[in-house]
């Protein structure tokens, strides 16, 4: 007590305190004082990513995404397991000319391959069309509803506003793939016989093993995803419009994966970002072939530094007129 | 460096907003706002009027930092603007260019997620934050729905709820009674009094003029882009004096002795005579108003004409609106500017 009211005291003989004795008595005067700070904790900044999650999540259309997204590899299970039921294999009559990793033909030995089989179906178009959805339309949407400027007079802050759309838009490519891959697996489970599983490379594992492969293959389908899911925020920073900056992501994508395939154009093939998606089959290799993957990941990098900076020179100094 | 910072601060506990030549060209080359030498007092309720399209909005979006000023600058709070935006807009409760809302959430979780992108606002403590937002603009009953289905009145509401999140030292209202009946626009101007009492300073843009008239202790007009004036309501209305208004049976004798007195610009409708009376600035300025060179009397103008023989039906000066002050400064109606 004695030493509180000494140290209130103006009078008071200690050397440091005195410096900041004026200010304090003033601030503890007028505590309504529209300049005194509000007490404001770094930690209150992440209820915006918690917000941007809500509001990604809580919007049927994306619900309807995931929906769609969960839906094909329950078709690709159900039709593997219709064409088989008879004792024959996958695409018996087709030639056997298999493109990719496919793995199409190891789904009936053992229903983990399901797993592989849709991510590699699903990694080309579905999935990334759905995160061209999702990033596309993270600011462009905002705008178009009038929504943006509210959340910027907030204030949210330009950078911290951009940052809050990626890691949610990264959080929905995660999301996106472990849908994918669950429903896989429990439709491969329901459907097809497990034990240990036979790699690619001809080795047996135990399902336990493979189960965690199969989820460090999800983790790099969701990787393989940051790449567009940056290039669809830097083009919905563009435009004013969901919809097209929606479809101006997705119509990019249509055309890299198209140039992937024209085989006069190679030279350019090393810098697509689609280019080493299907990497994560040798994953199911043993040992383990790590280099696509690297390149892969490398190239999602570079994606993400370039277009990511490109949104937010962009999105910090563009006039919000909508 | 030392100097100027010693007059910002200064300058910043009496101005809420202050611009400095702040100019705004578009992209297409347009001049939107034209060096805007804006003013606003703490404490006032600050009409900003102007037709539509005479950079209101432009110039609200620039305080706000959402576009860009091409030159000039503007203090919002004091402190730089857009400089200091995340220092200065926490303390700042905006509705601008009417709501936008999500439509998928309901009106509560819209405000949620308004007040989730302010920094500054206390996790703990929003929901009674919202809660009493909504108590006072009247929408707690809706404040479940979803917002899509809002009326225009509803969404506004939810609008101004949302400016009134934090204890705001400074709100921006554009249009705010847009779209509401007038028992709602009732009640939205006795929350910008009430508001306006516990010491925030309100800046109110709006295009009707009676509201501003109403609500605003200070206004100022704007037309294509240029600030016309700015200054308290009644030092406006009072630059634009009243016009003398006669009714009698005898308009042409009447006329005769309004002019002797002085009384310019007069026009006979029937039995209606208004004219300009002799203005006060006039005449020298030392010179003692009570006069007798000094300003006319009615009472002395209304005996002269009796005792002339004129017969008066009714004698008196139209106060002028806001309205006629608006028209004699812009030299236009209410319309929107080419």
């Amino acid at each position: 007590m004695s030493q509180a009211e000494t140290a209130a005291a103006p009078t008071a003989p200690a050397g440091p305190v005195k410096a900041t004795e004026p200010a304090e008595p003033t601030r503890a005067a007028v505590p309504t004082a529209p300049d005194a700070p509000r007490p404001v904790s770094p930690l209150w900044t992440l209820s915006l990513f918690r917000s941007e999650l809500a509001i990604t999540f809580r919007r049927w259309r994306t619900i309807a995404l995931l929906g769609v997204l969960a839906l094909v590899p329950v078709l690709i299970g159900v039709a593997v397991w219709i064409e088989t039921r008879d004792g024959g294999s996958v695409g018996a009559g087709r030639g056997g000319d298999e493109v990719g990793p496919a793995f199409f033909s190891q789904v009936t030995n053992n229903g983990i391959f399901l797993v592989f089989a849709s991510l590699a179906t699903m990694l080309p178009i579905f999935l990334p069309m759905a995160i061209g959805v999702i990033a596309g339309d993270s600011v462009a949407g905002e705008a178009n509803g009038g929504t943006l400027r509210y959340l910027l007079v907030a204030p949210a802050g330009r950078t911290r506003l951009l940052l809050a759309k990626y890691a949610a838009a990264l959080v929905f490519c995660l999301v996106a793939t472990v849908v994918v891959a669950v429903a896989a697996l429990t439709v491969g489970a329901m459907l097809f016989p497990h034990g240990d599983v036979t790699l690619i490379s001809g080795t047996r594992v135990s399902y336990g093993e493979a189960l965690g492969r199969a989820a460090v293959i999800a983790g790099l389908v969701a990787l393989s995803l940051t790449g567009i899911a940056a290039l669809g925020l830097f083009i919905s920073t563009l435009t004013s419009s969901g919809i097209a900056a929606m479809a101006a992501t997705v119509g990019l994508l249509i055309t890299v994966q198209i140039v992937n395939t024209i085989p006069q154009l190679h030279i350019v093939h090393p810098y697509l970002f689609t280019h080493y998606w299907l990497s994560f089959a040798d994953v199911l290799r043993d040992p383990i072939l790590w280099d696509g993957v690297v390149k892969n990941l490398g190239l999602q990098a570079l994606y993400v530094a370039v277009f990511g900076s490109a949104a937010w020179a962009r999105f910090t100094t563009r006039d919000i007129t909508a | 460096m030392d100097q100027p910072s010693a007059q910002d601060t200064a300058a910043s506990p009496a101005a809420a907003i202050e611009t400095r030549g702040l100019t705004k060209r578009y992209r297409g080359g347009q001049l939107a706002v034209s060096s805007l030498d804006l003013r606003v007092p703490r404490g006032s309720v600050f009409g900003f009027l102007g037709p539509n399209g005479s950079g209101k909005t432009t110039t609200i979006r620039m305080l706000m930092g959402l576009i860009e000023a091409s030159s000039g600058g503007a203090r919002v709070l004091g402190e730089p603007m857009p400089r200091a935006a995340r220092t200065v807009l926490p303390k700042v409760g905006a509705l601008i260019e009417g709501p936008a809302l999500y439509g998928f959430l309901s009106g509560r979780d819209n405000l949620a997620r308004f007040d989730a992108a302010d920094p500054t606002a206390d996790p703990r403590s929003r929901a009674r934050r919202i809660d009493a937002a909504l108590d006072r603009v009247g929408l707690t009953a809706a404040a479940g729905k979803k917002a899509r289905a809002y009326s225009l009145g509803m969404k506004q509401r939810l609008g101004l709820a949302s400016a009134l999140l934090q204890p705001r030292e400074l709100l921006i209202l554009d249009e705010p009674t847009n779209g509401l009946d007038p028992q709602g626009m009732r009640e939205i101007r006795t929350l910008v009094r009430e508001l306006a009492e516990d010491g925030t300073t309100v800046f109110l843009s709006s295009h009707l003029l009676d509201e501003i008239e109403q609500v605003c202790t200070h206004a100022a007009v704007m037309a294509q882009g240029r600030l016309i004036t700015q200054g308290t309501v009644a030092e406006l209305v009072a630059a634009s004096r009243g016009r003398l208004a006669v009714t009698t049976p005898d308009p042409a004798e009447a006329v005769r002795i309004l002019k002797e007195h002085g009384v310019t610009d007069l026009v006979v409708q029937d039995e209606r005579i208004t004219g300009e009376l002799p203005s006060v600035e006039a005449g020298p300025p030392e010179e003692p108003p009570q006069g007798a060179e000094g300003p006319l009397d009615l009472a002395e103008l209304n005996a002269a004409l009796v005792h002339g023989g004129v017969r008066v039906r009714s004698f008196g000066t139209e106060r002028a609106s806001l309205e006629d002050v608006f028209v004699s400064l812009t030299g236009e109606g209410f319309d929107v500017a080419g």
